[in-house]
């Protein structure tokens, strides 16, 4: 192989780590989107929790990978729940920009809630032994291989759940419209519930990846990682899960090669730039469809 | 009130299935129910007709516990007040709803699979998929397809089929003939007199009011929240001011000269 293509190779694992981890926290936008029709301002500060929980887990509690990243989604999970029955809850029926600011709220008492305990960056702990693989002069290492395993295998098993289980199809039917959902027997509560657990363990398994891939975390990481999920996800197609996992494959992907070949600075200018053009472009994104807007 | 004309008893050694007594419900200040009573007794259908905005669905919302209200709902002797809606249909009460409600996400067997989110007899599950496929075979075409792609008359199929699905002991159908050609309406209401010879309880409301009087032992006409009619179908079919208002018909002495 040629010095260009096995650069471009090496750009290309090195997209792939950041883009799966953009991914899972694009799925949780999207899900809380597609069910309730509201962006869940306060996802990226789940993450950032999450980053933080994998950091106790591994310093307070001394605990290896599995237990670890375990421990954080289970914690991610349950404040992902609290936030909705807290603070969404109460707002389901009121004016949609209520909910947004209470959102943005969440996010905003979570990052000063950990600034709080933390108010200076922390170093977390190597949990995975660092090996490097030279496959023909790119390398890989068991960080990123864990990373993109790990996060295809929960995106895989995401997928099983909304497209082939009861409470995915019961997902999906609010999605549609929730009004009639209760005379199937389908308790949606619940449903919205489970929903915001699974979006938040996702965020939670992403902060613990993104943790041990940039080990020195603060409480405002999830702001500019939240956007860029965001952004995954409304380019992707807000609401559909397939869409936020090619929307984020397709931001971590611009982000690593606009560095590869121009100076650091310019890659959210670029990034944001192109994914404005693709909103222009296609305004309910690449899977999205126009919602109809029901009574 | 009980029409005065012809007036026929109705059969109260029957025994009543559902029984509504008082049913207020407001919405944001608008009252949309003033107070209405009626039972439906078991084994019959029994249908509600009104025009539009008389608030038929409201009571079929109050009843499936989708609305908040006053006054008492009970089935078969539960008190259905505060019951959350999604235990109402394990109960043993199945809504179509109004505009037929389905998921056009949903395949058409999913659509039928949601509804029996709370049986737990994956047997019997299985015999009521089967016998709802034969009775819409071309359900049992589309089995796969979204919902969404449907024609009108199959998703009223499908709507229908559904509620079987939750082997409801009461069925609550909210205008199942609207939007339908003539043909479908005449099937549809075919088959609401088949599910009911079969033992499910109808609580049938209409604004066709032909049909729905023909086929329903009991009858009542609601006004603007109000029941102000109420008989046996027959009766209120040959009763002048249903005649009159929503029959279609011009009675003798109200037409113009000329
Ligand atoms: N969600 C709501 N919010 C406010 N008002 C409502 C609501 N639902 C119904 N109403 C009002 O309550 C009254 C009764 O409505 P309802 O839908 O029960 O009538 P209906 O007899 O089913 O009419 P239609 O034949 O048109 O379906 C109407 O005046 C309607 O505008
Ligand atoms: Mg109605």
């Amino acid at each position: 192989m040629s010095e260009v293509s096995i650069y471009w190779l090496q750009q290309v694992l090195n997209a792939l780590q950041l883009s799966s981890i953009y991914a899972l926290i694009a799925l949780g936008y999207s899900m809380v989107y597609g069910i309730l029709t509201m962006i869940n301002f306060a996802h990226g500060d789940v993450f950032m929790v999450g980053a933080f929980l994998c950091f106790l887990a591994a310093t307070l509690l001394d605990l290896p990978f599995v237990p670890t990243l375990l421990l954080t989604m289970t914690g991610a999970a349950l404040l992902g729940v609290l936030i909705e029955r807290l603070a969404y809850k109460p707002l389901r029926n009121a004016p949609r920009v209520s909910a947004i600011i209470t959102a943005l709220g969440v996010g905003l008492f979570l990052e000063n809630l950990t600034l709080a305990f933390y108010p200076y960056p922390q170093n977390v702990p190597t949990l995975i032994e660092n090996i490097n693989w030279d496959l023909g002069g790119v390398s890989l290492s068991s960080l990123q291989l864990i990373i993109i395993s790990l996060s295809l295998t929960l995106m895989l098993v995401l997928d099983y759940v909304v497209q082939r289980t009861p409470v995915g199809m019961a997902m999906r039917a609010i999605s549609w419209d929730k009004t009639y959902v209760p005379l199937m027997g389908v308790p949606v509560d619940l449903i919205i519930s489970i929903t915001f657990a699974i979006g938040a363990a996702l965020a939670g398994a992403a902060g613990t990846m993104y943790a041990l891939a940039y080990p020195v975390i603060d409480p405002y990481m999830g702001i500019m990682v939240g956007w860029k999920a965001f952004i995954a996800a409304v380019v992707g197609g807000i609401g559909n899960m397939r869409g936020a996992m090619i929307g984020a494959f397709i931001l971590g992907g611009v982000e690593i090669m606009v560095v590869a070949v121009l100076p650091s600075t310019y890659r959210d200018l670029v990034v944001f730039s192109l994914l404005l053009a693709l909103i222009v472009i296609r305004p309910h994104g690449i899977l999205g469809q126009p919602r109809v807007q029901k009574v | 009130m009980t029409s005065a004309s012809q007036a026929m008893p109705l059969p109260d050694t029957t025994v009543s299935l559902l029984e509504v007594s008082g049913l207020r419900v407001h919405y944001d200040g608008i009252q949309a129910l003033h107070g209405v009573s009626f039972s439906v007794p078991r084994g019959q259908i029994v249908t509600l007709i009104g025009a539009n905005g008389a608030g038929k669905t409201s009571i079929l919302h109050a009843i499936s516990g989708l609305t908040p209200y006053s006054g008492r709902v009970t089935f078969a002797g539960h008190d259905l007040h505060g019951v959350p809606a999604h235990r109402i249909v394990g109960l043993g009460i199945a809504q179509v709803p109004e505009g037929r409600g389905i998921f056009g996400n949903l395949t058409v067997r999913e659509n039928l699979r949601l509804a029996t989110w709370q049986r737990r007899d994956r047997q019997r599950i299985e015999e009521d998929f089967e016998r709802v496929l034969v009775r819409f075979p071309r359900l049992r075409e589309r089995l796969g397809q979204a919902a969404g792609t449907l024609s009108g008359g199959e998703q009223q199929m499908l709507a229908v089929g559904r509620a079987l699905m939750s082997r409801a002991s009461l069925l609550l159908l909210d205008e199942p003939s609207m939007g339908m050609s003539p043909i479908l309406v005449q099937e549809i209401f075919a088959i609401i007199q088949e599910i009911n010879r079969e033992g499910t309880t109808v609580l049938l409301v209409e604004q066709n009011a032909n049909m729905a009087l023909r086929i329903a032992s009991r009858a009542y006409v609601l006004e603007t929240g109000r029941i102000t009619l109420a008989g046996s179908g027959q009766t209120l079919l040959g009763d002048p001011r249903v005649k009159q208002a929503y029959l279609g018909a011009v009675l003798k002495h109200h037409s113009v000269p000329g």
